[in-house]
């Protein structure tokens, strides 16, 4: 037993020099240092994919509508917009059909503040990251992929990863040139992005509403996140 | 402390297993539900079998480099600002999270679903240093409300059918009218969520598993589908992931490859409906996520199957496929098992991570059909590993001659399907001479489930007719 005089530091590095030395040990037999270590080396750094879906892997409107697909297959609901102008009546539109109060809460992304407002007045607009008592909130998707249906979402100020979980409608707008094919054409951009201001503190990837099945595997959306994922796809694939 | 291994019991647990009524009522959504959506998801990509190859290799070249991921992983999570302890033993993960609950005078802790809380008896540990855990996956908060274990590792509640939630619900939630309708399972889910809304709001701690850990970015990974996981570590101040050693994976490609068979594999899904890459605490003007991170990596047991032939079985991303298709699990359940990790992957788990002196019974718990290793999304050859325990386990000479023999006789009928259901089904008088005095050793399906613990033989109906039987 480590007795009271230990310090913690001094306990946190003998638990971890314990772990390395019985993986060490069992390594042994692995070869030679240096080659094993350039192996972990190149693995690191080349960012190569595997095997990439064929599913994905095509281009322009047929891309947009393979994303719109999936994501509705997993019971989003996905929305065709021209031009950002036409969001605030859209989303105010969606409140409506839904009866939800006219009240909406959104980050400080510019490409969702600075839209035309005024054209749905009737919209209570609220900033900053949810109590855990909004109905419906608003986000900007960092990008989408069509094999899947998934979107994106980066934390921070512009929105608030806590947007992405407490309403009960999660509106998402994404604007169509950002929907990738796959997975690791995202993994690219935020890579480049990254090497700027670092990773952010989430990513999360969303595929459809919140959902359970621990009632004897019967299929509940709206679990402990949202309800319902609405998704706004703006412009041309 | 923790940990209650019942599996030395495991066949009087599995003769209880097939005569509980809610029990057997609540398996047979495992064998409808799982099995065809998983194989409509697979049918749906044709890569398939190509991703799994490739996911089987990614696991095994990290594996074969382990201890140098573990130090760049505990770099660049450094890099990002968290803190990474690391745990030798079962105790030590416990210590750990304490002391960290303890200096931020944790009351409550909310948690995400984790299997290495499970391992570690992690909630009786926290209960009884006065900090209380809440478990917020809704199957995990229906069977801590019933004071149970997981019996599933994916799906922790199945075994309950949906009467008794709603008992449980009106037993805990009394706050509630006690007129109010439950019959619907959508009631009952919007209760829970209630319920937890408040918990999520006030916890001090937020605790999450992993399912990957990435060595590149130093991030956490959970894959979840109901967002309780996300909530409980965006909301507190404090946030400790606790995963084992096998979870690192190098790089964003290789986590998109496992990501592709996770789902598929587990619940039939193209992709879990929440996906959450965590890379150290909140940053800079960030309005919500915690200030603190914290990454608990755990060995207890692991490195020592890096050293032996159970290193394969650190390739396993838990994805449940194998018991959801596994005929002794459908049959029994989770509990039947008596350890933290049940099905297929439980027996060959289980006596690497608690003893086989406590769990020598689980690798016998098999029809060696095969259908576990045929669906794994890693390749993890279960039924071979699951035969090496069984051969240490007579090198030890834990088992009594009489049933070494019959061992014999029953690896010899179960590689012959036809002859095994005959000779089970009416055969039994055939095998009595390895049996005892009017006793009978429980030979056809699995000489040895239980050493020295014999049932009346012949039984009246054996236990394949009896799963034959079900529904
Ligand atoms: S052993 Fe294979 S099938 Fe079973 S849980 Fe692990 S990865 Fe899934």
């Amino acid at each position: 037993m480590e007795g009271p005089l230990v310090s913690a530091a001094e306990r946190e590095d003998r638990r971890r020099a314990a772990v390395f030395g019985k993986v060490r040990r069992a390594l042994a037999g692995e070869g030679e240092g240096e080659a094993r270590r350039e192996a972990v080396r190149e693995r690191l750094s080349r960012h190569k994919a595997n095997v990439i879906p064929a599913r994905g892997q095509v281009d322009g409107e047929s891309r947009v509508a393979l994303f719109a697909e999936m994501a509705e297959k997993v019971s989003a609901t996905v929305e065709r917009i021209a031009s950002p102008e036409d969001l605030p009546e859209a989303v105010a539109e969606y409140l409506r059909a839904k009866n939800l109060p006219s009240a909406l809460r959104m980050g400080a992304d510019a490409r969702l503040r600075d839209l035309p407002w005024q054209k749905a007045p009737q919209i209570e607009l609220k900033h900053g990251p949810s109590d855990g008592h909004d109905l419906a909130t608003l986000s900007h998707a960092f990008a989408g992929v069509a094999e899947t249906g998934t979107l994106y979402l980066v934390s921070g100020e512009d929105n608030p990863t806590s947007l992405n979980f407490l309403p009960e409608h999660h509106l998402v707008v994404i604007a169509a040139s950002d929907i990738a094919g796959d997975y690791e054409a995202v993994w690219a951009e935020l890579r480049a992005r990254a090497e700027k201001e670092g990773l952010p503190r989430t990513v999360n990837l969303i595929t459809g509403p919140s959902r359970s099945a621990d009632i004897e595997q019967t299929l509940l959306l709206g679990a402990h996140g949202p309800r319902a994922l609405h998704i706004f796809v703006v412009g041309k694939g | 402390m923790s940990l209650h291994i019942t599996s030395p019991a495991f066949k009087e647990n599995a003769v209880d297993a097939l005569a509980n009524v809610d029990l057997q009522q609540a398996l047979a959504h495992v064998e409808r539900g799982f099995i065809h959506k998983r194989q409509a998801a697979v049918d749906a990509l044709p890569e398939f079998e190509a991703l799994r190859r490739e996911a089987k290799a990614i696991k095994d070249h990290t594996l074969a480099h382990l201890d140098l991921y573990l130090e760049a992983f505990e770099e660049n999570a450094l890099k990002a600002g968290a803190e990474v302890h690391f745990a030798e033993t079962a105790e030590d993960a416990r210590q750990a999270v304490l002391e960290i609950c303890r200096r931020v005078g944790a009351k409550t802790v909310t948690k995400g679903k984790s299997m290495i809380s499970e391992e570690i008896g992690l909630n009786t540990f926290l209960e009884a240093s006065d900090i209380v855990p809440v478990e917020t996956d809704l199957g995990e908060y229906i069977i801590q409300l019933r004071g149970e274990t997981p019996s599933h590792i994916i799906a922790p509640a199945v075994h309950v059918t949906r009467s008794q939630v709603e008992a449980d619900f009106r037993r805990v939630h009394t706050h509630l009218d006690p007129e109010r309708d439950l019959t619907e399972p959508v009631s009952l889910l919007s209760e829970a969520r209630a319920a937890l809304r408040e918990k999520f709001l006030a916890a001090d701690v937020g605790i999450t598993g992993a399912n990957f850990l990435v060595v590149e970015t130093g991030s956490s990974v959970i894959v979840t589908n109901e967002g309780n996981g996300d909530l409980t570590q965006i909301l507190p101040r404090v946030h400790i992931v606790i995963a084992s050693l096998e979870k690192l994976v190098p790089n964003l490609e290789d986590v998109s490859t496992l990501l592709r068979v996770l789902a598929r594999s587990a619940t039939g899904q193209e992709m879990s409906v929440y996906t959450t890459f965590s890379t150290g605490p909140r940053r800079p003007g960030d309005p919500d996520g915690p200030e603190e991170t914290h990454i608990v990596i755990l060995d207890n047991g692991r490195s020592e199957m890096l050293a032996d032939e159970y290193r394969e079985m650190l390739r396993c991303i838990r994805c449940g496929a194998c018991m959801n298709h596994c005929p002794v699990y459908h049959a029994i359940g989770g509990h039947a098992y008596g350890a933290t990790y049940v099905g297929p992957m439980g027996a060959v788990l289980a006596p690497a991570l608690f003893g086989l002196e406590h769990t020598a019974n689980l690798p016998n718990a098999s029809t060696f059909c095969g259908r576990c290793e045929s669906v794994c999304p890693v390749g993890i050859p279960l039924p071979k590993l699951m035969r090496h325990w069984r051969e240490r386990e007579y090198e030890r000479h834990l088992k009594p001659a009489t049933e070494r023999s019959g061992l014999a006789l029953w690896a010899f009928l179960a590689r012959r399907p036809k002859l095994y259901r005959l000779a089970t089904r009416i055969g039994l008088a055939a095998l009595s001479p390895f049996g005892r005095k009017g006793r009978f050793a429980w030979l056809p399906l699995a000489g040895g489930w239980t050493r020295h613990r014999d049932l009346p033989a012949p039984a009246a109906k054996s236990f394949v007719a009896q799963w034959k039987a079900r529904s």
